[in-house]
């Protein structure tokens, strides 16, 4: 990972002061937002999110597995994520880290928690047999921000993931022509703050991630609940800067689901 | 296997193991127990049962990680392949990888990192036996042994969680209400500067059940800092009389 | 402006001391206005300055300091020394031959190998470099007999006692010859294994004992005592 100087700092720092960042947005702005479906035509559902120039691309696949023994009646749902070595100079090969590790498990809390995929219609045999779906979420450059550019995909990738179509014929399992859609239920949005001096700011961009003190961030659902929250860095928050923080996700949430349409 | 069980609170409002919704569970602290580690501390929180040892400042392993103007902290959580219910496998879990960072980054913000420039602290914690709230007791217990090693700090960090069960907001949620309940949020902090050093959830919470959640969490991690105070001023305290007790158990 | 805590009181990292114009001064640190402890010990303060004597700590190497040390490494020009601390020390050759260091003809392990002991003293140490040790003065060197005890660096002012009225009664009581390195490694050298133990057992007591008061006469007696049981075969 690059240092930052301490001139950059002192630069960020000051600006924030003045409620202003070094791209010219205020502290609850977001980048730049793309979001592109359907793209990886091999993968069941697929979404790629460009937030500024971070750069995430999620596939999703859909295969048959058993269940977990203590959810017998309910499909299964594994996230797993890549820093793939090219999207950072300070990326290497290797199996997952402690930061794609801890990136995957806050995707999938956002997911999981507010029950975006109605599991149970994901059994084909309760007990025996039910469709397992991976999600996969690769960070193709990064810029500042994974977790909401990830997490975003992610539900993108699944609001257009197929699944297929199957009977049981003689006790085997048969897969039919045609798709169905994955049965969804919400549409999580993850926002993220950055805490910087005494203020809060949305969506960090690379260097405030180097600058910053910690980081917090919250999963909302549909119905404006905030089902994952997850602070990271090793600074601290005040009571009332997480609760600001969790108005701010609130308002950012609610706004960014506007703008998307899956 | 486990059957869920019908209710997590009766009609008198009491839970499953007898608590007020803002009751703690019984806990117990002791410092020292590790003789080989420069710190060490042991936590019971109802079933939870944890040790944390800390080896530092020493010299940085490999070298090349070491950082010329700051100290380099490391933190280990593991749970023993015996410490629930069905026989977890030793290898790190994906779990046990990140509970092993937010663990770190909620004690990093207590220790005076630019102090000690190319050294490194290892935190170790081992959960021998573990009932829910184990990042929590672990936290609590890790700070206690940095405390017990002699390296300096800005304050304890101790940590108690919030979360939500059958429509009623709870303190200390044990692993049946974990699994069954519908929010958990733990929080560290270090209460005598307000500052907060970990928090997360998972659950679903409306915003105005977050705050009281954090808020009733917050009021948990005051009761017991006290207890972890105790603890460490335990071995320098000479029997005197009612109000040096040894003991530290917290019932409330 | 307040003094919170009174002189002697125990404090644990956090608890706040005191409020005000005041000076932080040992394992203390000031924020805004106010002082906190940094590590477990002992509330002391003098008009404006507020300490915490440790009680625990680890030793952090300072120029001057005379330290006990044990070799962990030959090098090529010099031996590795563990003296305590979170950082090792360095003991050139040229040193300790007081010559200039000939790697043909040196064969450095004869002189010091992996394990030995000296009494040396730290003679340069930053932030950017580990400490490097000397024993090219009266009193260093090489240590050939006697006994070793580890204690808390902390507690090495409280061996000493006030002018040395502590340390100087256990070497009268047990014949002992005592020599303290500040890194909290006292080497003991006395006429026989009793007399060194005896010095041990009195060093570890007041190690254990150190926060307390009236402890000079507690360990004189207790080393009288430990005598008489033995038949008084000490002088």
């Amino acid at each position: 990972m690059s240092v930052i100087t301490k001139v950059k700092r002192r630069q960020i720092e000051q600006l924030i002061e003045k409620n202003s960042r070094l791209d010219g947005r205020g502290p609850l702005e977001y980048r730049e937002m793309k979001l592109e479906q359907g793209l990886i035509e091999r993968a069941e559902g697929s979404a790629r999110v460009l937030l500024g120039k971070t750069e995430v691309v999620v596939g999703t696949k859909i295969e048959t597995g058993e269940p977990f023994p203590d959810t017998p009646n309910e499909g299964v749902l594994t996230v797993n994520a890549e820093l793939v070595p090219f999207a950072s100079p300070g990326y290497e090969p290797g199996p997952p880290d402690e930061n794609s590790i801890e990136l995957a498990r806050i995707v999938d809390r956002g997911i999981r928690e507010s029950k975006m995929i109605d599991t149970e219609k994901l059994v084909i045999e309760p007990g025996k047999k039910v469709f397992v779906v991976f999600v996969d979420v690769y960070v193709l450059n990064y810029d500042g921000n994974l977790i909401d550019a990830s997490a975003l995909a992610a539900v993108a990738a699944l609001s257009n993931t197929k699944m297929p179509k199957y009977e049981i014929e003689e006790g085997e399992i048969k897969i039919k022509s045609g798709y169905e859609q994955l049965p969804l239920r919400k549409h999580p949005i993850t926002v993220t703050c950055a805490k910087i001096g005494n203020k809060l700011l949305v969506d960090p961009w690379l260097e405030e991630e180097q600058v910053m003190d910690a980081r917090i961030s919250f999963a909302i659902d549909d119905d404006g609940n905030i089902c994952a929250i997850q602070k990271g860095g090793s600074g601290f928050l005040e009571p009332s800067q997480v609760f600001e923080a969790a108005k701010i996700a609130k308002e950012k949430a609610k706004e960014l689901r506007k703008k998307v349409n899956w | 296997m486990n059957e869920k069980p019908e209710k997590l609170i009766d009609k008198k409002g009491l839970r499953l193991d007898g608590r007020k919704p803002d009751e703690l569970r019984p806990i117990k602290m002791e410092v020292g127990v590790i003789s080989n580690a420069n710190g060490s501390a042991y936590i019971e929180w109802g079933k939870n049962k944890i040790v944390a040892a800390v080896y530092g400042p020493r010299e940085v392993h490999p070298k090349h990680l070491a950082l010329q103007d700051s100290t380099v902290l490391k933190c280990r959580y593991h749970m023993a392949s015996f410490s629930v219910q069905e026989r977890k496998s030793p290898a790190p879990s994906r779990r046990e990888i990140e509970l092993s960072k937010v663990i770190r980054e909620s004690l990093e913000p207590a220790i005076f990192m630019e102090y000690y420039p190319r050294t490194m602290i290892d935190v170790f914690i081992e959960v021998l036996q573990a009932d829910g709230g184990t990042r929590c007791a672990s936290i609590t217990a890790a700070s206690l042994a940095l405390a017990d090693s002699g390296i300096p700090m800005r304050d304890l960090v101790v940590a108690c969680a919030a979360g939500k069960i059958e429509n009623t907001v709870v303190l200390d949620l044990f692993d049946t209400e974990d699994k069954v309940g519908s929010a958990d949020v733990p929080v560290a902090m270090m209460p005598n500067l307000n500052a907060i050093t970990l928090l997360q959830m998972d659950g679903i919470l409306t915003y105005e059940e977050f705050e009281k959640a954090v808020n009733m969490a917050i009021e948990g991690c005051k009761t017991v800092y006290a207890v972890q105070k105790e603890a460490l001023k335990a071995k320098y305290v000479t029997v005197k009389g009612e109000e040096e007790s040894q003991e530290e158990e917290v019932e409330e | 402006m307040p003094i919170l805590l009174e002189k002697r009181q125990l404090v644990v990292p956090g608890d706040l001391i005191a409020e005000g114009d005041y000076i932080a001064g040992e394992n203390t640190y000031k924020e805004k206005d106010k002082i906190y402890a940094s590590r477990v010990g002992i509330v002391e303060y003098e008009t404006k300055k507020v300490d915490v004597v440790a009680l625990r700590s680890f030793y952090v190497p300072r120029m001057g300091d005379v330290v006990i040390g044990t070799i962990m490494e030959v090098g090529f020009n010099g031996w590795t020394v563990d003296i305590n601390s979170p950082y090792p020390a360095l003991l050139r050759a040229s040193d300790v031959l007081s010559r200039p260091f000939r790697p043909q003809k040196d064969d450095l392990p004869q002189v010091l190998d992996a394990g030995d002991l000296v009494v040396a003293k730290v003679v340069s140490y930053d932030r950017t470099h580990d400490p490097q040790l000397t024993v090219a003065e009266p009193g260093l060197g090489k240590i050939t007999r006697g006994q070793i005890v580890k204690v808390t660096p902390t507690k090495v002012p409280r061996i000493i006692g006030r002018k040395g009225s502590m340390i100087s009664m256990i070497k009268q009581e047990t014949g002992c010859n005592i020599i303290l390195g500040v890194n909290g490694i006292v080497l003991i050298t006395g006429k026989n294994l009793e007399d060194e133990q005896l010095a041990m057992m009195a060093i570890l007591k007041i190690e254990a004992e150190s926060h307390t008061t009236g402890l000079t006469d507690r360990i004189t007696q207790m080393l009288r005592q430990e005598k008489n049981k033995k038949g008084g075969k000490t002088e």
